[in-house]
């Protein structure tokens, strides 16, 4: 790419809304798993890379494996990747395997739908796969503040193409937001807009009209997917993942790895908790004095808090998570009240240790 | 998302703010906001008949 070129997209990029901030997607680098990096058994709706989720559902007997791969194209060290682990050829009507980021409402303020003459967004991202092939591609508005997927939600499903196998393909595709004025803009941290990217959909989840807004009704893509479950042999890597404002694809904005984790954990965050206490007599069920606030980093929402390790209790140097039992509870966004208890006594100094993970994804 | 059990929780004699649930063969603390996708899903679940949330202990 020549300067020139370089320089106009940025004056470009500059006219729809600033040089940096632009990118609507967040961890579109694929660089932020909070989670882990690796996962198999995967069923329904589940989270690997922050932000985004897969939803896999009517998979048959097939399997899947996801995770954070070193495989990517120049400019980035990260792609999130797919896999077959156990496929199943007899690809069921209603199945669904797509990869979907949803975006808060109050993120998208700025941009203008529902109304006539409104903005085009332009979606860019890196692919690469052993199957090539036409794939489907949604974007999704929020109807009033509308989950993702109740039938109000609007729906944009359109298509990209994957020219060669196994080599990274840039995709851009621009499209006009709903003009259509019989909607109501969704409002502050509820769900907003989404990019759904589609790896199979069996036959009743196929036949949308390519291009063209329309209620959400059942989820359904523009174009035969493919059955991406059907063989061992397929795979999918996805990174540099960009929805910005204007008919332009500008260069990914990239960002220190720092603003990006915090960004993700306004969605999801694990945490480590530890409290130590001097008792003098006992501490059990009866006598439950480990209670104690915690508080976080503000999330988009009340999160849900799931103790990931069993909760240990610890005196005089001994260690074990028996007759432990911790209770969470006055949950707000920033803070959650615990209570530890023990079935058992002990006395002296005792520890308290657990570990969440607060959950408040859309 | 599958829900096996959901319970209301009293903090310290408080009332119930959290529902403490079984998701997905996990225990999970569900705050009771309208903003929260489990919560979401239990009332979807309780409102068409197939998840009852017990009484708090």
């Amino acid at each position: 790419m020549s300067r020139a070129r370089d320089i106009a997209d940025l004056a470009g990029s500059a006219d729809a809304g600033g040089l940096t901030g632009r990118n609507l997607i967040i961890n579109g680098a694929l660089s932020i798993f909070q989670r882990g990096t690796s996962f198999t058994s995967q069923t329904g709706v589940a989270y690997h890379a922050d932000r985004f989720e897969t939803q896999a559902y009517n998979v048959g007997t097939s399997d899947y494996k996801a995770e954070q791969s070193t495989e990517a194209p120049d400019g980035f060290y990260n792609s999130l990747k797919y896999s077959c682990t156990t496929a199943d050829t007899s690809q069921d009507a209603d199945n669904q395997f797509y990869i979907q980021q949803q975006i808060e409402a109050q993120n998208i303020y700025h941009l203008k739908f529902y109304e006539a003459n409104p903005d085009s967004v332009t979606i860019s991202f890196y692919v690469r796969s052993n199957t090539t092939g036409s794939y489907g591609m949604n974007l999704k508005l929020s109807d009033n503040n509308s989950s993702d997927g109740n039938v109000g939600t609007r729906v944009y499903p359109t298509t990209f193409t994957i020219s060669s196998a196994d080599t990274w393909e840039k995709i851009t595709k621009t499209i006009t937001l709903d003009s259509s004025t019989s909607e109501t803009r969704p409002t502050g941290n509820n769900f907003g807009m989404a990019l759904v990217i589609w790896l199979a959909a069996g036959s009743n989840r196929q036949g949308a009209t390519a291009n063209a807004w329309a209620d959400n009704a059942n989820t359904t893509t523009a174009v035969d997917a493919g059955d991406f479950l059907g063989s061992t042999s397929n795979n999918f890597h996805l990174t540099g993942v960009q929805l910005e404002v204007g008919s332009t694809a500008t260069p990914f904005e990239h960002e220190d790895f720092g603003t990006t984790l915090r960004k993700c954990q306004r969605y999801y965050n694990r945490l480590g908790f530890m409290r130590h206490q001097f008792y003098s007599s006992s501490l059990n069920s009866a006598n439950p004095d480990l209670v104690h606030s915690v508080t976080f980093t503000p999330m988009r929402d009340n999160p849900t808090a799931n103790p990931y390790t069993d909760a240990a209790y610890s005196s005089s140097g001994s260690t074990t998570t028996s007759s432990t039992t911790l209770t969470l509870g006055a949950i707000s966004i920033s803070s959650l009240n615990a209570l530890m208890q023990r079935s058992t006594s002990g006395a002296g100094v005792v520890k308290a240790q657990y570990y969440l993970e607060l959950v408040s994804e859309l | 998302m599958e829900i096996t059990s959901a319970q209301y929780i009293k903090f310290d004699g408080e009332e119930a703010t959290t529902i403490k649930a079984t998701i997905d063969g996990k225990i999970s603390f569900v705050p009771m906001s309208n903003g929260n996708m489990h919560y979401a899903e239990i009332m979807r679940q309780v409102k068409a008949g197939t998840l009852t949330i017990a009484d708090a202990d």
